[in-house]
């Protein structure tokens, strides 16, 4: 039994983390968080110099070909970093989506403008308030345009194309759902920028307006081809949440470490050092589950489903609780805007929300085990 | 990442296999499979006898105590062959619970610090079951705080003499032999005043008396020591030196991989699967599946930190400090799924007597004796510093008694 990465691949590890070490301090973090830039481009462009941006895209597309565990290597990089990039949107939603149901053509067109760093792409799923389902999706499709207002769309308003999921039935299925694919560049959307928790990732509402669309996979497939992307997303930012709770605890027992108060560090604390015990007691449980998940991704294998759920569980829960903490851990200055405690503590509190909330993945989960228990 | 056995750790895993399906008692499998924390009875035999009789199958064949080496008793076997056993070995590892302490604890402090002639006299009916052994070191004014225990062992001659008294002694009433901390100093501060021995259990001036525990149960015990005496030759480790050898034995307590942590969770999601609550199923109620989402991931996450454990040994690693949140998490897990499942049956879940309470009293069972899982073997509080002191680097506590004569400790809090 091998259940860790390969060397190769914690070698790739180090050098993302060296990379985005350099590339990508807390300093370039706050350019965005203070709304200098909608991203950053700069870095965008040298992760796909790095070949990041298509570390699992085949080479046929433009792609490095290597695959999911070094997407997933690479995701924990960017979530100890606070990365202020479309990645998961573009990475781990659209290209996805692509790689599971898009034409020759469609795949030809789209993933080398994503390996490349020309393309940032997302998911239009969401419209308002309500979790991943069939029946929260309104926006309509018909004779080839959609109309319809989605929102959230995570990065939206830099997108460049979007999968958009839309209603072409109304037979209360999973069928009634198909997915398209739309050039946000030709016209026919409005897109409006949405202030939210976490400023280092955009989030947007997209309103269609007899917007012209492509459809991506067979008609009535979509709910089925969203579940995948939603449980290889679900995967992935758990690593990127695993990477930014690992991150949170090490700021908190580095100042633990550091501050002296009452004449003594308050790492020395037991009501701190219990704190920061518990931490990494949940930063190791999630980072476990996403290891499952990781080999479950990458392998296809039919525990997918479940592993996903709980990896996305686990790791939401790490990351929160890590976050929350290392404020706590820093006292008043961890609340003050000047230390970076609270951008891991937005970050992890819009991730935990992005692929639907914790309460409907604990949902899904439970589902699952009762599916393959029957089975 | 793969979950494949390499070509050799496959043939062992056949060998194994087949000799347990074999050998084992299957008779006891269903019982065993159906048992749970606070419940590990056998209905119609003695499960002291039954563990017993399998151990010595076993080490008569070669599959006691696989990786310790062959003149005691062992198959020397990798740490990677020893997890594969006990995988393979399945509820038939519920047996081995009563040789946990001698074959996790005392055992590997014996091949330590233990002369070789008594090394190869007591380790193989140690390793084959005959033998049972416990370890003495928690004593009333020493829970925690191990260091500050207070049992004499003074010299006399060739002998040493003690007088004391241990506390929370797992098994004592069953066994042979143990391994004792005692204070040989107490002038000098607590730590270096210590000495390790180990003695025979029926020595004259030795008295178990059983605790009868919160659950109504008894599985551990008080030891009185009244001039007992141990000759110097089964002194393990140098005079004051007792701390050393007994972090040695600790060490190897907490470094079992690959032994599994009761959680409850199975236990509970096979429960909620088909429990009719007043509105339908308990597994359709978002209540209910929110909790038992959050218990799963622990469960599972467990499941997979002690996978990555075993992997890193079968690359030839250490595995790094990981495991060491098995029991601080499981421990107050057990004790939160059995409250809330006797929830989950209202009123009737005060029903506790096997005959006329939900699943013979299962979960009833479990409440009862989870308080001691969060305690014994180090506390949830012990655990924790050891994670922030050990793992994340922190300081340790501040010691007032530290560099203080024993002597001169104070011993009471009040008046």
């Amino acid at each position: 039994m091998n259940f860790d990465f390969s060397d190769d691949q914690k070698q790739l590890r180090d050098q993302a983390r060296k990379f985005l070490t350099e590339k990508c301090p807390p300093k370039a973090v706050r350019m965005v968080l203070d709304g200098k830039a909608p991203y950053d481009k700069e870095l965008w462009k040298s992760l796909a110099e790095m070949g990041f941006l298509g570390v699992a895209i085949p080479e046929d597309f433009g792609g490095a070909g290597a695959g999911h565990l070094e997407l997933c290597v690479i995701a924990e990089e960017m979530g100890r970093a606070n990365a202020p990039v479309p990645f998961s949107s573009t990475v781990y939603l659209a290209a996805e989506a692509l790689l599971i149901a898009g034409s020759d053509a469609q795949k030809k067109k789209w993933l080398p403008a994503i390996a490349s760093g020309e393309a940032i792409g997302t998911l239009a799923l969401f419209e308002g308030k309500g979790n991943p389902s069939p029946k929260n999706v309104k926006l309509t499709a018909a004779n080839g345009v959609l109309n319809g207002v989605k929102k959230p769309v995570p990065d939206g308003a830099i997108a460049d194309f979007a999968v958009v999921a839309a209603r072409t039935g109304s037979s209360g299925r999973d069928g009634d759902i198909s997915l398209f694919i739309v050039d946000l560049k030709d016209g026919g959307v409005e897109v409006k920028s949405l202030t939210n928790l976490d400023p280092t990732r955009g989030q947007a509402e997209i309103t269609f307006r007899d917007c012209k669309a492509e459809p991506l996979g067979a008609a009535g497939e979509g709910w089925s081809i969203l579940t995948q992307v939603l449980d290889r997303a679900a995967v992935l930012c758990a690593f990127e949440q695993v990477g930014g709770s690992d991150r949170a605890l090490e700021m908190g027992r580095d100042y633990a470490l550091d501050r002296i108060a009452f004449g003594r560090q308050i790492g020395s604390f037991q009501a701190v050092k219990h704190m920061l015990a518990d931490m990494y007691v949940s930063a190791t449980l999630a980072r476990s589950n996403s290891y499952y998940g990781a080999w479950a991704l990458s392998t296809n294998a039919s525990e997918l489903p479940e592993a996903a759920a709980a990896a996305r569980i686990s790791a939401t829960q790490a990351f929160q609780h890590c976050a929350k903490n290392n404020i706590q851990v820093h006292g008043g200055m961890g609340f003050t805007w000047e230390f970076d405690c609270h951008m891991y503590y937005r970050r992890a509190n819009a991730m935990a929300l992005g692929l639907g909330s914790l309460s409907y993945w604990e949902d899904q989960l439970i589902d699952r085990m009762r599916k393959k228990n029957a089975a | 990442m793969n979950f494949d056995d390499t070509p050799q750790e496959a043939e062992f895993r056949a060998t194994a296999r087949a000799w347990i399906a074999a050998n084992a008692p299957k008779q006891y499998e269903e019982e065993l499979r159906k048992s749970s924390l606070g419940r590990t009875q056998l209905k119609n035999a003695n499960i002291l006898e039954v563990a017993k009789a399998w151990q010595k199958k076993k080490a008569d064949a070669g599959w006691a105590c696989l990786h310790w080496p062959k003149e005691y008793g062992g198959r020397g076997s990798s740490p990677i062959e020893r997890v594969i056993w006990q995988q393979e070995e399945g509820p038939f590892g519920q047996l081995s619970r009563m040789f946990i302490i001698g074959h996790g604890m005392c055992g590997p402090t014996m091949m330590a610090f233990a002369r070789e002639e008594h090394k190869r006299a007591y380790l193989p009916p140690l390793a084959s079951g005959e033998k049972v052994w416990c370890q003495l070191f928690s004593e009333p004014a020493g829970g925690s705080d191990v260091a500050g225990l207070r049992t004499r062992a003074e010299k006399d001659g060739d002998e040493w003499v003690i007088n004391g008294q241990k506390i929370w002694t797992s098994g004592a009433h069953y066994s042979d032999y143990g391994i004792l901390l005692t204070r040989t100093d107490p002038t000098v501060p607590k730590h270096k005043g210590l000495t390790m021995f180990f003695l025979d259990m029926k020595s004259p001036g030795v008295e178990v008396r059983p605790i009868k525990q919160a659950s109504g149960a008894s599985d551990f015990n008080e030891v009185y020591f009244t001039n007992v005496r141990i000759p110097d030759h089964q002194r393990l480790g140098e005079v004051g030196d007792g701390w050393n050898v007994s972090l040695t034995t600790l060490m190897n307590e907490r470094s079992a991989i690959g032994a599994a942590v009761s959680t409850g969770f199975p236990e509970l999601f096979e429960y909620c699967s088909s429990l009719m609550l007043d509105d339908g199923p308990a597994i359709e109620d978002r209540a209910v599946r929110a909790k038992l989402a959050s218990w799963a991931v622990k469960a599972s996450g467990l499941r997979y930190t002690s996978m990555r454990a075993i992997s890193a040994l079968s690359k030839g690693e250490r595995p790094g400090p990981e495991n060491s949140i098995g029991k601080l998490v499981a421990g107050s897990m057990i004790q939160d799924v059995a409250t809330y499942a006797l929830d989950l049956q209202g009123a009737a879940g005060v029903i506790s007597g096997p005959e006329d309470s939900e699943l013979a009293g299962r979960f009833q069972a479990m409440l009862l004796r989870a308080p001691g899982t969060r305690v014994e073997g180090g506390t949830d509080e012990i655990m924790r510093n050891i994670i922030a002191e050990r793992v994340l680097g922190l300081p340790g506590d501040i010691r007032v008694d530290k560099d203080v004569p024993f002597n001169k400790i104070p011993t009471k809090g009040r008046g």
